[in-house]
């Protein structure tokens, strides 16, 4: 009985693993990249100058030249936002100083028209717009592309993405059951063994980082859990836009507000300001908002630079904007399941994470490749093995050759056409039109060109000769970039530029992860074609007839 | 449910597609039912308990998923999703979920 459990949830996870492999496959290769997007983002713009510490950080001076713009831009507005000079979580980049605001909505409109400002610390003037960067896709773009895939509308999207997600939640758990000996399996590994070497390292990847894979599946749902899930809120709520915002209303603000009218606060803000920093620090203020809700006083509200697992709801600290006193704290309406959403999301974002952390989440996330790209490959070793065995000749199964070509051209191919992103970054013109949409048809041409390589080329040179070039692309990308901007490797490595030292390292230490991949993939296919007698030998790679 | 090794006959496959959509679209019914009805009895103000019951949903769901491959018998899988969404649906009812819909 426990046997035959153990055997449907095999056939459960075999399928449900096929069927949403690639695409998961590339929704883990784009989301693991977007652990470090602000840091590419950086190197596909180097003429970019990241932020620098402010020269001016001190808040009651900051809060002044920020009223006086506010005062004359937006006199009467919704809400006035002054965001501080403070360094992001992770300690990544400074956050520039800069006022927000939102007019009066015009009747009939939920919101106001939004305007922002970024100003000189010294003077308050605003700041001219940095030099117009190359347009790039960048490291957002390409983080995006983890929910958001590409050529087609965002709706349709993130449901793909959702069901994706939700057939990976299925083979987890269907994985766990069919795994026999977790522990013990864990330090198995029979290398050169065929199907069997794959099976370990199928297990031993997968096991590795599975709570990773848990935490990461699931939270993924719940970016989007109200289109994924929707029955609770449609039926108790209603499913037009109206009662939508009357959900989100009493979920996040205890309430339908309208916003009353604001003006510059009558009691000085200093004393509030000393406040705050008396409990947090002066440099853990991040912003100031000033905002009215109507039949409540105006309030001035201080909060605390973003940082911890409840990163979206920083500390607050409520003052009237009239007589300076200080107001009570508003419980959060959203309660015990809002912040376990806000935990959930935060841990799958690692927004919280310093360097170190995020490096364990990049390395985590390339496990999650290696589970499915391992996973993917074992398919196709089992299947070879049972036409094989049912008598079918050597000849190749339409569909496994199929799942065969997809596998060379995701799991080689799809890195190849990363790799080309780059590529593209430094090698168009600047001055293109749509230059950041030709970033994006650079990738797929590439990993489209490489499905049709694997189908026109013998399966086994096509995974040597992919693997080969996308150690190449990467290899070379330190060259080209030192080629095309001068700050070269060794240049950053001197100017304790580590954004771009590690950038360039990073590909380095990729390309010598498809070096060796490329060479043992060689090994074992020269293995497998002196013995052409005997093909069920050497499945994994290789065509079945010599 | 091994097809392997065995001949592969359409009355499997017809019994492969219908537990498919057994257990991924009745799983949906069923999941989607129990929500409404979770939302209903929580006690929690209500918009909290309909986050809640729709965040825990997904567990709900992966569960009937694993349970419908596993079934011995199909029809008992189709019966549970048939009656467990119209039982759930049934009891929101009464409590008075149709009010806001």
């Amino acid at each position: 009985m426990k046997d035959a459990f153990r055997q449907s949830m095999a056939w459960l996870h075999t399928w449900v693993g096929l069927v949403a492999g690639w695409i998961l496959f590339f929704v883990f290769v784009t989301g693991t990249a977007g652990y470090f997007q602000l840091e590419i983002g950086q190197w596909m713009q180097p003429e970019r100058s990241v932020t620098a510490a402010p020269a001016n950080a001190d808040r009651t001076r900051l809060t002044e030249l920020a009223m006086q713009r506010l005062e004359q831009v937006a006199p009467a507005a919704a809400s006035w936002n002054v965001t501080f000079p403070y360094i992001r979580p992770g300690e990544r980049e400074w956050m520039n100083f800069s006022i927000r605001w939102e007019e009066m909505p015009k009747s009939g409109h939920e919101y106001g028209a939004g305007g922002s400002e970024q100003l000189d610390t010294r003077t308050g003037a605003i700041l001219p717009p940095d030099v117009e960067p190359r347009e790039t896709a960048g490291g957002r773009g390409l983080y995006r592309m983890h929910y958001s895939l590409h050529y087609l509308p965002y709706q349709w999207a993130y449901r793909i993405v959702g069901i994706a997600t939700m057939l990976m939640l299925v083979a987890i758990i269907s994985g766990i059951i069919t795994h026999k000996k977790i522990f013990k399996d864990f330090f198995t590994f029979r290398p050169g063994k065929g199907q069997r070497s794959w099976l370990d390292a199928h297990n031993a990847v997968s096991v590795m980082a599975l709570p990773f894979f848990l935490m990461i599946t699931y939270s993924g749902l719940l970016f989007f859990l109200f289109t994924y899930m929707p029955a609770g809120k449609a039926v108790l709520y209603g499913t037009d836009e109206e009662s939508g915002r009357a959900f989100y209303d009493e979920l996040y603000e205890g309430g339908a507000h309208r916003h009353a009218p604001i003006a510059r606060p009558s009691a000085p803000m200093a004393p509030m300001l000393a406040q705050a920093a008396a409990l947090w620090g002066a440099d853990q203020i991040a912003s100031v908002t000033i905002e009215r809700m109507e039949g409540e006083p105006p309030q001035v509200i201080v909060s605390h630079v973003p940082v911890g697992l409840k990163l979206y709801d920083a500390a607050k600290l409520r003052f009237h904007a009239d007589s300076g006193a200080r107001l009570p704290d508003e419980p959060d309406p959203s309660g015990a399941p809002g912040a376990t959403q806000t935990v959930m999301l935060n841990l799958h974002e690692g927004v919280y994470a310093d360097y170190w952390g995020r490096w364990v989440y990049f390395a985590s996330g390339l496990l999650g490749c290696g589970m499915i790209g391992t996973g993917l490959v074992l398919w196709t070793v089992k299947r070879r093995r049972f036409h094989l065995a049912s008598g079918q000749d050597a000849r190749e199964d339409a569909g496994v050759r199929l799942v065969e070509a997809l596998n060379v051209a995701t799991i080689a191919g799809l890195p190849l056409a990363i790799a080309g992103f780059f590529w593209a970054n430094r090698l168009l013109p600047i001055g293109m039109m749509d230059r950041a949409d030709w970033e994006y048809h650079s990738l797929f041409a590439l990993w489209l060109g490489a499905f049709f390589y694997a189908l026109a080329r013998p399966l086994r040179r096509a995974w040597i000769e992919l693997l080969w070039a996308t150690c190449a692309a990467f290899a070379l990308i330190p060259l080209l970039n030192g080629l095309t901007t001068g700050r070269h490797l060794f240049a950053a490595i001197g100017q304790g530029d580590w954004v771009f030292a590690g950038f360039d390292l990073t590909m380095l230490g990729l390309a010598a992860c498809f070096a060796i991949t490329a060479r043992k993939a060689a090994k074992r296919l020269d293995a497998g074609s002196k013995a052409p007698s005997s093909p069920a030998r050497q499945p994994i790679l290789g065509e079945a007839q010599a | 449910m091994s097809g392997q090794g065995k001949c592969v006959t359409a009355r499997y496959r017809w019994a492969v597609a219908s537990r498919v959509v057994v257990a991924f679209g009745g799983g949906y019914a069923l999941t989607s039912a129990a929500i409404v009805l979770a939302s209903l009895l929580w006690p929690l103000p209500r918009a909290q308990a309909v986050m809640a019951a729709s965040m825990l949903s997904f567990a709900l769901y992966s569960g009937f998923i694993l349970w419908a491959f596993h079934a011995r018998h199909l029809r008992s899988v189709w019966a549970v999703s048939v009656a467990g969404t119209a039982g759930l649906s049934l009891a929101a009812w009464l409590l008075g979920a149709g009010g806001a819909a």
